[in-house]
C-alpha cells in the first residue's frame, strides 16, 4: 500500500472538501446507529407497556433519523465526488506535465501504450478508490466503533462475544489481502503481456501474414492467455472465500447472541428489546467489514496503479534546463561539437559517438554520411538537446547548449525526423504545427519548398484535407515531404533533415534541395543522407564510421582524400563505367 | 509529380458513429454506457460462451439458490425464537433454533464459497475461450480489415470490452440472479408471515422506484456525456503521447498542455455531475430501508398492541427490510454494467462475424516447391472502387529472374507486391505462379513460397535471435547467425550489450532504422524462399553496407525469382529486367543499359542523381 499512500498527497488540495465529507459521515453513522436503539424503545417501552404514544413518537423519531441519515449521505456524496474528480484531473495533469518534460531518452524507455494506460485507466483506478475511501473506508471504522460502543451500552456480556470475533475477522481480511496483492500484480503483468502480443500482432500483421505465422502467433497468444486465466482464477477464488467466511463468522456471533441473549432474557437479565438491538448492532458491525472485504481487490489494484503512475512521475527528465541559463540575442547559427562523447546507455556497450569535433559556420550546409548505426542520427539529436552529451560539449554561437534555455534552443531548430509523425487534423494544421499563427502564403511556400504543394493540390480538399491517425492515408514519401515543410515553416536558424527524403524519389529530392538552397541561405543546415546525390552540394561532408569522424571535407576533397567516401560513391554512382556487379 | 490517390475522403477517420460496425476512431471514443442494438441476440451469444461449462454453471445457480433461501430463513428463525422460545421460557426450543440457525449459516457459507470457486473457474475459462476465439479470428482477417480499423480501436475492444464482459460473467450474472431471488423471496416471506404488515412496509416502495428511475435517467444522460468527454480526452492524450517527439522538436509543449487542460477540466466538471447523480442512488435506497423500519416500528407496534402481530414478526420484518434495499441498489448498478458489457460484447462479436475477404476457395490447391514463373495478366486494382492504382498490368518473370521495379513514390510498386502476396485480391485480370492462378491457391502455401522484406520493417519485442528465427521457426542458433552474417547484421549485433540475446524494445526502437532493416533481411534470408521480394529493403542502410548485403543477396537470388523495389538505383541496376512504373502502368522495360540507351524516363531518373554533381565537380 506504499504507493497508494504516496498518491494520497494528491488529495490534499481538496482537504477541506474531504474533511467536510468525512464529518458528514459522522452524522450518517450516528443517525444509522440510533435506529436499533429506537427500535429497542419501541419494543421495551412501547409494546411491553402497551404505550401507543411511545410507539408512535419513537417511530416518528426513527423517520427523522432516516431522513437525516439520507441527507448527510447526499452531502457526503456531493463533497466526496468533488474530491475524487479533482484528484483524478490533477493526477492526469501532473502525469501529462511530467511527460512534457521528458526528453527522447525517457521516451526510449517507456512504451507509448504504457504511458497511455497510466494516464487513463491507472488514474481512473486511483480516482475510484479515493471516491470509495471517502464514502466507505472512513465510514467502516466509525460504524464499527459506534456499533461496538452501542453494543456495550446495550449488553456488555453480548459485546464480549463480538469483541472475541472481531480480531478473527480482521485477521482474515489481512491475510487474504496480503495473499491477494502479489497475485493482483501478477495478473496485471500478464495482462500487459497479453496486450503487448496483441499490439504486436496488429502492428506487425503484414509480417505475420507474409511469413505465414498465424499458428505460431496463436500459440504465443494462447500461452499468455492461459497463464492470465490461471492467475485470474487464483485471485478470484481467494477473494471468493473472503466474503462468505466473514459473513459466516459474524453469523456465528448472531447465533451466539440469540442463544446467550435468549437465555439472559429468560433469566430476566436482558429485555427483548435489548436482545433485538444487540442482534442488529452485530449485523451492523458486519456491514463495514463486508465493505472492507469488498475493497481488498480495488485497493490492491489501486496500489498497483499508483506504483505505475509513480514510475512515470519519479523518472527524472534526462534533459532539463540548468538552474542558471544564459540568453542569446540574435542567434547566428554557428554550431560546434567539441570532443563530444555520447552513449544511450551509460552502463553498457561502447559509446555511440566518440571524440567528435565539428564546426558548422552560420548558413553552411553540413552533410553527414556513414554506415548504418554509425551515429548519424545521434549526432544531430545532440544539437537541440534531445539527448545530452556524455563528455565534451555542443555549442551554439560559442555557448554550451546546456547553458541555454531549452525553449530558446529548440525554437531555433527545425527538424524533420527520420520517422515521420503527423497529427490528425488538416494538412494545413500539420504544416503549421511549429508556428500555429503562420499565414497561408507561408504555409504554401513551405509546402512548395518541400515539393509537397502539387500533391496537396491534387486532393479534393487541398490544404484542408483531413489526415487520419498518424497520417495513414499518405504514402511514405508524401509524409516525409510534409515533415520537411513543417520544419521549414518555422524558419529555423538550424535546420536538421534526418534522412528525411529516404522515401522520396531522386528527382524530387533534387528539387527539394535546390529549393532549400534558395530559401534557407540564413540557416545552418545538417543533412543526413544515404545517397551521394543528396550531399553533393554540401559545404562540408562528414563521414562517420562507428561513432567517429572518419573524414571531413567537400565532395571534391573527399573524392581524393577519403577511401570510405570513394567506396560510398562507387557503390552508388561509380559502377556506371565498369563492373556493375559488385 | 505524379501520385496515385492513396488519399480518399472515404478513408479518413470520421468522428465515430455511435453504434454499428466499428467506424474508425480513437481508443475509447465511444460512450461506454450504450446499449447493444440487439440485446437479446448478444446476450444469447454471450451466455453461449458459457455453454461448454453449462453443468458447472447450473451448479452455480443451484448454490446461489441454496444460499439465498437459507439466508432468508434465518430472520424468520430469530422471530420464532423470540415468540416461541424466549417468550415461553423454553430453553430446549431456543437451543434447537440456535442449532438450526447454525446449520443454515454453515449451509450458506458452503454454498457461497462453492459458488465463488466454481464461478471463478468457469468465467475465466469462458473469457479465455472468447479471447482466443477473437485472436484466432483476427489472424484470418485480410490486410484491408486492418487498414480500415485503427489499432487503438481494436486494442480497446480486446481490453476494455473484454473487461466489461469479464465483470458480467464473473460477477453480475450471479448477482442478478441472487438479487432477484432475494427480492422475490423477501416479498413472499413477508406476505406469508403477516399480510397487512407486509403491505404497510411496501407503501414507500413505489415512490422509491419512481425516485430511483428519475435519478437513474439523469445519471445515464450525464454519464453518456461524461464518457464522450473522456473519449475526447483519451483521443487527445493518445495523440500527444505518440507524437511526443514532435512536440519536443517543435517546442509545442505549452500549446499541447493548454489543449489538454481544456479537455481535462471538461471531464472534471462533467464527471462531478455524473458521479454525483450516480452516487445519489445508495442514500436513496438507504432511506427506503430506514423509513420502512420506522413504519414497521409504528405500524408494527400498534398491530402488536391490537394482537395483530407479534414482536418476533416485527424483528423478522426489520431484518427483511434492511436486506431489501441491497439487491435493489445493486440492480440499478447491474443494469448499467450489463448494458455496457452487452454493448462491448456486441462489438467483439462484430469482429468475430467479419468474414475474411480473402478466404481460400474450397478447392484451392497447395503450392509446393515452385519454379517461380510469375505472370501478371491484365491486372487492374484499386484500394477503393473508383480509384484504380494498377492499370492493365502485364508482366512475366521467368524462373530465376530478378525483376526490379522503379518509379516515383506512389506509382504502385508496393501495391504490386501486395497483390502478389495476396494481401489484397486483384479486381480484374489474374496473377499466376507456375501457371496456377494465385486465387486458386491456398494463401498459406502461397506465402510459404515467398520471402518478403517489407518497406515498413516490423520487429517483435523479443531477442534479436528470436526475431531472426521468425523467418524459419525450426532454425538453429547457428543458422540464424549465418543468416545475420549474410545480411551483414552480425557486426552490429555483436556490439549490442547482450549480443544475439539483446531484447528489442517496442517495435525494435532501440535499433537504428538501418539496423532494423538488416535484421529483416536476415529473417528473409533464413526463410529460404522460392521467390524473394525486397520492397525498399535497404532504403535506410548506407550504400557501403548495402554493397556487402547485395553480394549475399545476389547469391540468394541466384536461381530464385526475385522482385526488388528501390529508389536507390544502385540497388537495382544489376537486375535482369527493370520495369519503370508510373501511375500504375509499366512505361519502360529492359535492362539497365537498354533503358539508359532509350533515353526515356529511366534515363532522366538516373541522370538526376548527377544533377547536383555537375555543379560541384568541375
Amino acid at each position: 500500500m506504499k504507493s497508494f499512500r504516496r498518491i494520497l498527497s494528491f488529495v490534499s488540495p481538496y482537504r477541506k472538501e474531504a474533511i467536510i465529507s468525512m464529518a458528514l459521515l459522522l452524522g450518517v453513522v450516528a443517525a444509522d446507529l440510533a435506529i436499533p436503539r429506537l427500535t429497542q424503545r419501541v419494543i421495551d417501552e412501547g409494546i411491553q407497556n402497551h404505550d401507543l404514544h411511545t410507539i408512535l413518537t419513537t417511530s416518528l423519531l426513527m423517520l427523522g433519523a432516516a431522513i437525516l441519515s439520507a441527507g448527510f449521505s447526499v452531502g457526503n456524496t456531493v463533497f466526496s465526488v468533488r474530491v475524487a474528480q479533482g484528484t483524478g484531473a490533477d493526477l492526469r495533469s501532473t502525469i501529462v506535465r511530467k511527460i512534457q518534460t521528458f526528453s527522447f531518452g525517457n521516451l526510449d524507455h517507456i512504451q507509448t501504450g504504457q504511458l497511455m494506460v497510466r494516464t487513463t485507466s491507472d488514474v481512473n483506478q486511483v480516482q475510484t478508490i479515493v471516491q470509495m475511501s471517502l464514502r466507505i473506508l472512513t465510514r467502516a471504522p466509525l460504524w464499527m466503533i459506534g456499533s461496538i460502543v452501542m453494543l456495550i451500552l446495550t449488553s456488555w456480556q453480548l459485546a464480549l462475544l463480538m469483541l472475541a470475533l472481531t480480531p478473527l475477522i480482521w485477521g482474515l481480511i489481512w491475510v487474504i489481502g496480503a495473499k491477494a496483492q502479489p497475485i493482483f500484480l501478477a495478473v496485471q503483468k500478464k495482462l500487459d503481456k497479453l496486450n503487448q502480443v496483441l499490439q504486436e500482432n496488429l502492428a506487425g500483421v503484414r509480417v505475420v501474414k507474409a511469413f505465414v505465422r498465424s499458428e505460431h502467433e496463436n500459440t504465443r497468444f494462447d500461452g499468455v492467455n492461459i497463464t492470465l486465466m490461471n492467475e485470474n482464477i487464483r485471485v478470484m477464488q481467494l477473494l471468493a472465500l473472503l466474503i462468505p467466511t466473514m459473513m459466516f463468522l459474524v453469523n456465528i456471533g448472531i447465533v451466539g447472541v440469540v442463544w446467550l441473549g435468549g437465555n439472559m432474557v429468560i433469566q430476566g437479565d436482558l429485555t427483548v428489546g435489548e436482545l433485538v438491538a444487540s442482534i442488529n448492532y452485530l449485523s451492523y458491525s458486519l456491514f463495514p467489514m463486508l465493505m472492507l472485504g469488498g475493497m481488498v481487490g480495488p485497493l490492491s489494484a489501486a496500489d498497483a496503479s499508483s506504483a505505475r503512475i509513480y514510475e512515470v512521475l519519479d523518472s527524472a527528465a534526462d534533459v532539463q534546463d540548468r538552474s542558471q541559463t544564459r540568453t542569446l540575442d540574435g542567434v547566428k547559427g554557428r554550431v560546434a561539437f567539441e570532443n563530444v562523447y555520447f552513449s544511450y546507455n551509460h552502463a553498457s556497450g561502447e559509446p555511440v559517438l566518440r571524440d567528435i569535433n565539428l564546426v558548422a559556420e552560420p548558413g553552411q550546409t553540413v552533410a553527414i554520411l556513414g554506415a548504418t548505426g554509425s551515429g548519424k542520427s545521434s549526432l544531430v539529436k545532440l544539437i537541440p538537446r534531445y539527448y545530452d552529451v556524455e563528455k565534451g560539449c555542443v555549442t551554439l554561437d560559442g555557448i554550451d547548449v546546456r547553458d541555454l534555455p531549452l525553449a530558446l534552443l529548440r525554437a531555433q531548430t527545425g527538424i524533420a525526423l527520420q520517422e515521420t509523425v503527423l497529427f490528425s487534423g488538416t494538412i494545413r494544421d500539420n504544416i503549421r504545427y511549429g508556428r500555429p499563427d503562420a499565414p497561408d502564403e507561408e504555409v504554401i511556400s513551405a509546402a512548395q519548398t518541400a515539393q509537397a504543394h502539387d500533391f496537396i493540390m491534387s486532393f479534393p480538399n487541398k490544404y484542408d484535407t483531413v489526415l487520419g491517425q498518424r497520417g495513414v492515408n499518405l504514402s511514405g514519401g508524401q509524409k516525409q515531404r510534409l515533415a520537411i515543410a513543417r520544419a521549414v515553416l518555422i524558419r529555423p536558424k538550424i535546420l536538421i533533415l534526418d534522412d528525411s527524403t529516404s522515401a522520396v524519389d531522386v528527382e524530387t529530392e533534387v528539387l527539394i534541395e535546390t529549393a532549400l538552397d534558395k530559401l534557407m541561405t540564413e540557416s545552418t543546415t545538417f543533412v543526413i543522407a544515404q545517397r551521394i546525390s543528396t550531399v553533393l552540394n554540401a559545404d562540408k561532408i562528414v563521414v562517420l564510421d562507428r561513432g567517429q569522424i572518419a573524414a571531413e571535407g567537400t565532395h571534391t576533397e573527399l573524392m581524393t582524400s577519403s577511401p570510405i567516401y570513394q567506396e560510398i560513391y562507387d557503390s552508388q554512382l561509380g559502377g556506371d563505367g565498369g563492373g556493375r556487379d559488385d | 509529380m505524379t501520385n496515385q490517390a492513396t488519399v480518399k475522403p472515404s478513408r479518413q477517420p470520421t468522428p465515430q458513429a455511435d453504434t454499428g460496425m466499428p467506424g474508425p476512431g480513437g481508443r475509447g471514443t465511444r460512450a461506454r454506457i450504450e446499449r447493444a442494438s440487439d440485446v437479446r441476440g448478444t446476450l444469447r451469444r454471450l451466455l453461449a460462451t458459457l455453454l461448454p461449462y453449462r453443468w458447472s454453471f447450473i451448479s452455480v445457480f443451484l448454490f446461489v439458490t441454496i444460499s439465498t433461501l437459507l439466508s432468508l430463513l434465518t430472520p424468520y428463525l430469530i422471530g420464532v425464537a423470540i415468540d416461541k422460545s424466549i417468550a415461553t421460557h423454553n430453553l430446549t426450543g431456543l437451543l434447537n433454533i440456535a442449532l438450526i440457525m447454525l446449520a443454515a449459516f454453515i449451509g450458506v457459507w458452503l454454498a457461497q464459497s462453492a459458488q465463488g470457486l466454481v464461478m471463478a473457474r468457469i468465467s475465466q475459462r469462458a473469457m479465455r475461450d472468447l479471447r482466443r476465439k477473437l485472436f484466432e479470428h483476427l489472424q484470418t482477417l485480410s490486410i484491408s480489415f486492418f487498414d480500415r480499423h485503427p489499432h487503438g480501436e481494436l486494442m480497446s475492444r480486446l481490453t476494455n470490452d473484454m473487461d466489461a464482459i469479464n465483470r458480467v460473467l464473473s460477477q453480475n450474472v450471479t448477482d442478478l440472479f441472487g438479487g432477484v431471488l432475494t427480492l422475490v423471496g423477501i416479498l413472499v416471506m413477508m406476505f406469508a408471515i403477516n399480510f397487512w404488515l407486509a403491505l404497510g412496509s411496501m407503501i414507500i416502495f413505489p415512490f422509491m422506484l419512481w425516485l430511483v428511475g428519475f435519478v437513474g435517467k439523469r445519471t445515464r444522460q450525464s454519464f453518456r456525456k461524461y464518457q464522450q468527454d473522456i473519449g475526447k480526452l483519451n483521443g487527445k492524450l493518445e495523440e500527444m503521447i505518440s507524437g511526443q517527439r514532435v512536440i519536443i522538436a517543435f517546442s509545442q509543449e505549452t500549446t499541447a498542455l493548454a489543449d489538454f487542460d481544456v479537455a481535462n477540466e471538461q471531464v472534471r466538471k462533467v464527471g462531478i455531475k455524473a458521479q454525483t447523480y450516480a452516487l445519489l442512488i445508495p442514500p436513496l435506497m438507504g432511506i427506503l430501508s430506514n423509513v420502512n423500519i420506522a413504519i414497521l416500528a409504528g405500524l408494527g407496534g400498534w398491530m402488536v398492541l391490537q394482537g395483530l402481530a407479534t414482536i418476533g414478526t416485527i424483528v423478522t420484518f426489520y431484518t427483511y427490510s434492511r436486506r431489501f434495499a441491497a439487491p435493489l441498489r445493486q440492480l440499478g448498478n447491474l443494469y448499467n454494467q450489463i448494458q455496457s458489457a452487452l454493448a462491448g460484447a456486441e462489438r467483439i462479436f462484430e469482429i468475430i462475424d467479419v468474414v475474411p475477404e480473402l478466404a481460400d476457395q474450397p478447392d484451392a490447391i497447395a503450392l509446393d516447391d515452385v519454379l517461380g514463373k510469375v505472370v501478371f495478366e491484365n491486372v487492374n486494382f484499386g484500394y477503393y472502387p473508383d480509384v484504380t492504382v494498377i492499370k492493365d498490368m502485364n508482366l512475366t518473370a521467368q524462373p530465376g529472374e530478378t525483376i526490379a521495379l522503379v518509379g516515383p513514390t506512389g506509382a504502385g510498386k508496393t501495391t504490386m507486391i501486395n497483390l502478389l502476396t495476396r494481401f489484397y485480391d486483384v479486381d480484374d485480370g489474374a496473377i499466376s505462379i507456375d501457371g496456377h492462378n494465385i486465387r486458386q491457391v491456398q494463401k498459406a502455401s502461397l506465402r510459404r513460397q515467398l520471402g518478403i522484406v517489407l518497406q515498413d520493417t516490423f520487429l517483435f519485442s523479443e531477442s534479436v535471435m528470436e526475431n531472426i528465427r521468425y523467418g524459419r521457426l525450426d532454425a538453429s542458433d547457428e543458422e540464424c547467425i549465418t543468416a545475420a552474417k549474410l545480411a551483414d547484421a552480425d557486426p552490429f549485433i555483436s556490439r549490442l550489450p547482450q549480443g544475439y540475446d539483446t531484447q528489442l524494445s517496442e517495435r525494435g526502437s532501440n535499433l537504428s532504422q538501418g539496423q532494423r532493416q538488416l535484421l529483416a533481411v536476415a529473417r528473409a534470408i533464413l526463410s529460404d524462399p522460392d521467390i524473394l521480394i525486397l520492397d525498399e529493403a535497404t532504403s535506410s542502410v548506407d550504400t557501403r553496407t548495402e554493397v556487402r548485403i547485395q553480394a549475399a543477396l545476389s547469391r540468394l537470388m541466384e536461381g530464385r525469382t526475385s522482385f526488388v523495389i528501390a529508389h536507390r538505383l544502385s540497388t537495382i541496376r544489376g537486375a535482369d529486367k527493370l520495369l519503370v512504373i508510373d501511375d500504375g502502368r509499366i512505361i519502360e522495360r529492359g535492362t539497365h543499359d537498354e533503358l539508359l540507351a532509350q533515353g526515356g524516363f529511366y534515363h532522366k531518373l538516373y541522370m538526376s542523381q548527377f544533377k547536383g554533381q555537375s555543379r560541384v565537380t568541375p
